[in-house]
């Protein structure tokens, strides 16, 4: 009878680049700047590294296919390398086939490790894939893109819970404002000012009701872990031990796209993986047991919704709990500490890497102006796809033993 | 009793004010402010003849069973295909049977009355029971010229049969006769006119009288037996001209319809004749002639079926129906006549995959879905698993049709960093009040037209344009209705 992942996997090294406009870096270039980082901290060799994972979404634009990308960059000697690709959701999926292997017995010591390069397209916002996107598709989808598909969960949202246009709109500003605070102490993110909720009003509007400021940016970056199992890590002379207490995944079966339940407005698939990752970690309150945590927040609705598919806020309550600090760095359950995507930017492949990674500080009380006190469970949700058809990944990580 | 059966029409809901055109390109021309009254319709970037033909075929089904279609008779002389029967995707959204002959008409603009003397005369003949004849065009003309001007777009589509006949069918008398007023060569854009003069003492005043002439000495009638008089002449003067010469007064002449929405190309003389029978009584007698290198004229007795038609929108509900552009750069942009920065966005790829459009072309072009006869769930697209997690069971889906089935909006939003010809691309989640939804583009209509349970109803457009390669692609959008109706 399986038993799940808790404390079955401890993360001895993370690494994560600066993310933005890196133009002077290709993911090659990446890939060894994150992995300098990681490797330093785990204080191993390169040839312990048995397996490796690499995430990595938009092939036209980026490394093309296969995970050659990853072993030739870092010069991998002939090891096995996987190639993982789960949209948005990729960093975490890379993620787990890491912590699987280990957890397994397979492999005893492994590497897992995103990177996207986007600013090679030539405009803002992520590459329309037109014809190559799936034949069928492209006979019949709308041309979509990311921010028109999240904002409709805004209408659905309103509607359902009657809620007015200004009060939304001041909701999920609010959202904006507190992770570009958090931003501001954060050397690796991309943006670094403060912006204010009359700043983000006035913005200029991309898909309704959405504004550019509610909106997180496209860029570049790379970031990566190296796991191993808790035995191994003792040995390895490791204190204070980082383990990995849940990970899950729920995917859209189609029937928020075809079938006559789901009304627009929240992620089927967060409700069912946190469920599913908070028994497996054997937290029974999660408002009051999660200390921290990282959300896909690519657009400032997405967030929004996703406090209460987390099961923190209440039903049509998110919007209150969101203009009332709840999730501000000095809140109850402080959300985008590290600044989020919106501060950092969406490489695809890295992101859900990069939320463990500051999850991963925190605990080691090395997360400088933005520590936290004492966090004793941190949670990521890192989510591919759209609100209609899509891949929610969660994972939550403690110290060992907690 | 062989005639008319039903009728339908499709005008677009744009109508270009004539004065903008004038205010735009005046300057140029002065002179085409002689014919600049009222609006000329125009197709939305997302029509085009096909799509209008779809519109008009629909309108003219309401209440007919489609199983009953033995013939589909498309005419245009602005196809979206020159090899690729156009007739062919009509009959593939309108769902109908398999073994019935499908054809185009065109390179001509009487193409539209060839297309109904033949499925008359066809009918007649025995072996087809009911056919259905659609005409549709979208002429484009050069800015700052009178057709620019005297062209509107539009479809009309008819059933002919044997059953419950509105306007049976009395002869036909055709003329063929190369008169070139105007010409387009295949690997031209625009028509080549010429002189109007010639055009009119030579051309419509000989050859309309030559045509409705003949077809009164075949049937052994005269223009006393004769209550309306149908022929398309761009020119209103000679019009009445060419009607008091065959001894029609005015009231016997249908207008030719160019201040409210101009001359539709092959469509015209059957939309003239679709806006007359939604006004006639029984007993009424027509006579319609198209013209276009020569002329077909075509006689109708009205008979008492005409008040027993289901209501349908007709020439005057469309006419009604209408949004006026002033915006003529615009119009140009629509018609793909003016050239503008589209971004890097615009240059993703086109390419249809032929092998999936034949697979899915029930789906993509009819709009069928399915339902899953074990649970009941209408469902779209049809899927080999039923998509109800409490039934889940394979290969239980029978075809369902969407097209006609009332749906509400979802969810919504305006897009303005998607690629469109028309910012903002407006698109959400749709739900049908039967079951099954989908994420559809809206048409027709602006973001503030768009609230959540708002009805649409779904109207077939084009989805995108390969030019590389010369492919366009089709899909079904929704449009916002302004109240719950049917």
């Amino acid at each position: 009878m399986a038993t799940g992942i808790r404390d079955k996997v401890a993360i001895i090294g993370m690494g994560c680049t600066r993310f933005g406009e890196r133009w002077e870096s290709g993911a090659e270039e990446l890939l060894v700047e994150a992995f300098t980082e990681c490797i330093a901290d785990a204080g191993i060799e390169k040839k312990d590294i048995q397996a490796a994972w690499l995430g990595t979404s938009v092939d036209q634009v980026n490394v093309g296919g296969s995970a050659l990308p990853l072993s030739t960059s870092l010069r991998l000697p002939y090891i096995p390398v996987t190639r993982v690709e789960n949209y948005c959701a990729t960093g975490t999926e890379a993620f787990r086939g890491a912590c699987y292997a280990v957890a397994s017995g397979a492999y005893d010591i492994c590497l897992a490790q995103g990177v996207e390069k986007l600013k090679d397209t030539g405009y803002g916002g992520l590459p329309s894939g037109g014809s190559s996107s799936g034949s069928l598709s492209w006979l019949y989808w709308p041309n979509a893109t990311a921010p028109g598909s999240f904002a409709q969960l805004a209408s659905a949202y309103m509607a359902r819970y009657n809620v007015a246009a200004d009060d939304l709109k001041r909701a999920i500003g609010h959202v904006s404002v507190k992770s570009h605070a958090n931003g501001v102490n954060n050397p690796k993110a991309h943006l670094r000012k403060p912006v204010s909720l009359e700043q983000v009003l006035a913005a200029p509007m991309i898909a309704w009701p959405l504004g550019l400021f509610d909106c997180c940016g496209v860029s570049d970056g790379s970031a990566c872990a190296i796991v191993t199992t808790p035995e191994i890590a003792k040995d390895l002379g490791k204190k204070d031990l980082i383990s990995v207490k849940a990970l899950q995944l729920a995917l859209s079966s189609g029937e928020e796209l075809s079938f006559n339940e789901w009304r627009g407005d929240h992620f089927v698939t967060t409700d069912k993986a946190s469920t599913k990752a908070y028994a497996e970690a054997g937290i029974k309150n999660p408002k009051d047991e999660i200390s921290m945590m990282e959300v896909h927040d690519c657009f400032s609705i997405t967030e929004l919704v996703t406090y209460e598919d987390l099961h923190i806020s209440e039903r049509g309550q998110a919007w209150k709990d969101a203009l009332d600090g709840f999730y501000d760095a000095d809140g109850k359950v402080p959300c985008q500490i590290d600044g989020g995507l919106k501060c950092f930017g969406h490489p695809i492949g890295a992101s859900g890497l990069r939320m463990i990674y500051e999850m991963y500080l925190q605990l080691l009380g090395r997360a400088g102006d933005r520590q936290l006190k004492d966090p004793k469970f941190g949670l990521t949700h890192n989510l591919g796809g759209f609100p209609f058809q899509n891949v929610a990944a969660i994972s939550i990580i403690g110290r060992y033993g907690a | 009793m062989i005639g008319i059966t039903s009728f339908g029409a499709y005008i677009p809901r744009l109508r270009l004010n004539r004065g903008a055109i004038f205010m735009n390109m005046g300057w140029y021309n002065p002179s085409i402010i002689a014919v600049a009254q009222g609006e000329r319709s125009c197709c939305n970037w997302d029509e085009d003849s096909l799509t209008m033909a779809v519109a008009a075929s629909r309108e003219c089904l309401t209440g007919l069973d489609r199983n009953q279609i033995d013939a589909v008779y498309l005419a245009s002389t602005t196809m979206p295909f020159s090899d690729r029967q156009n007739a062919g995707i009509l009959a593939t959204t309108l769902n109908l049977r398999e073994d019935i002959q499908t054809s185009d008409f065109t390179s001509s603009q009487k193409a539209g009355t060839d297309a109904l003397l033949t499925a008359l005369d066809v009918v007649t003949g025995g072996d087809k029971k009911t056919i259905l004849v659609a005409a549709a065009d979208t002429r484009t003309a050069k800015p700052a010229s009178s057709y620019e001007m005297w062209y509107g777009d539009g479809s009309a589509a008819m059933t002919v049969g044997d059953q419950d006949v509105i306007a049976e069918f009395k002869g036909g008398y055709s003329v063929a006769i190369d008169f070139v007023d105007h010409y387009r060569g295949t690997q031209n854009k625009f028509d080549y006119t010429w002189e109007e003069r010639w055009v009119r003492d030579e051309g419509y005043s000989k050859i309309i009288p030559q045509a409705v002439g003949g077809l009164f000495q075949k049937l052994g009638i005269g223009m006393d037996q004769v209550d309306k008089l149908i022929f398309p002449c761009y020119f209103k003067a000679e019009h009445r001209k060419i009607a008091k010469k065959l001894g029609a007064d005015a009231d016997k002449l249908v207008d030719n319809m160019h201040e409210v929405c101009g001359e539709m190309g092959t469509a015209h003389p059957l939309m003239m004749l679709a806006s007359t029978l939604e006004k006639a009584e029984p007993g009424q007698r027509i006579v319609v002639a198209g013209f276009g290198q020569g002329s077909d004229a075509l006689y109708f007795e009205v008979t008492e079926n005409i008040k027993k038609l289901p209501a349908r929108l007709g020439v005057a509900g469309h006419l009604a129906k209408k949004k006026t552009l002033d915006n003529y750069p615009k119009f140009l942009s629509f018609r793909d006549m003016a050239e503008k920065e589209m971004g890097i966005r615009s240059e993703a790829p086109t390419q249809t995959a032929l092998t999936v459009l034949w697979r899915k072309r029930k789906m993509i072009l009819g709009l069928v879905g399915g339902k899953c006869r074990d649970c009941g769930t209408p469902q779209f697209p049809k899927m080999d698993i039923c998509v109800n997690p409490n039934c889940n069971h394979v290969k239980s889906l029978d075809d369902y049709e969407f097209a006609d089935e009332p749906a509400k909006v979802m969810t919504y939003t305006g897009d303005m960093l998607a690629f469109s010809i028309d910012p903002p691309a407006i698109y959400g989640m749709i739900e049908f009040d039967g079951g099954g939804r989908f994420l559809a583009d809206f048409t027709d209509c602006e973001l503030d037209d768009v609230s959540v349970g708002k009805p649409v109803s779904m109207s077939f457009r084009r989805r995108y344009t390969d030019k590389a390669r010369g492919f366009t692609g089709y899909f079904w959008k929704a449009i916002p209705q302004a109240e719950a109706s049917a």
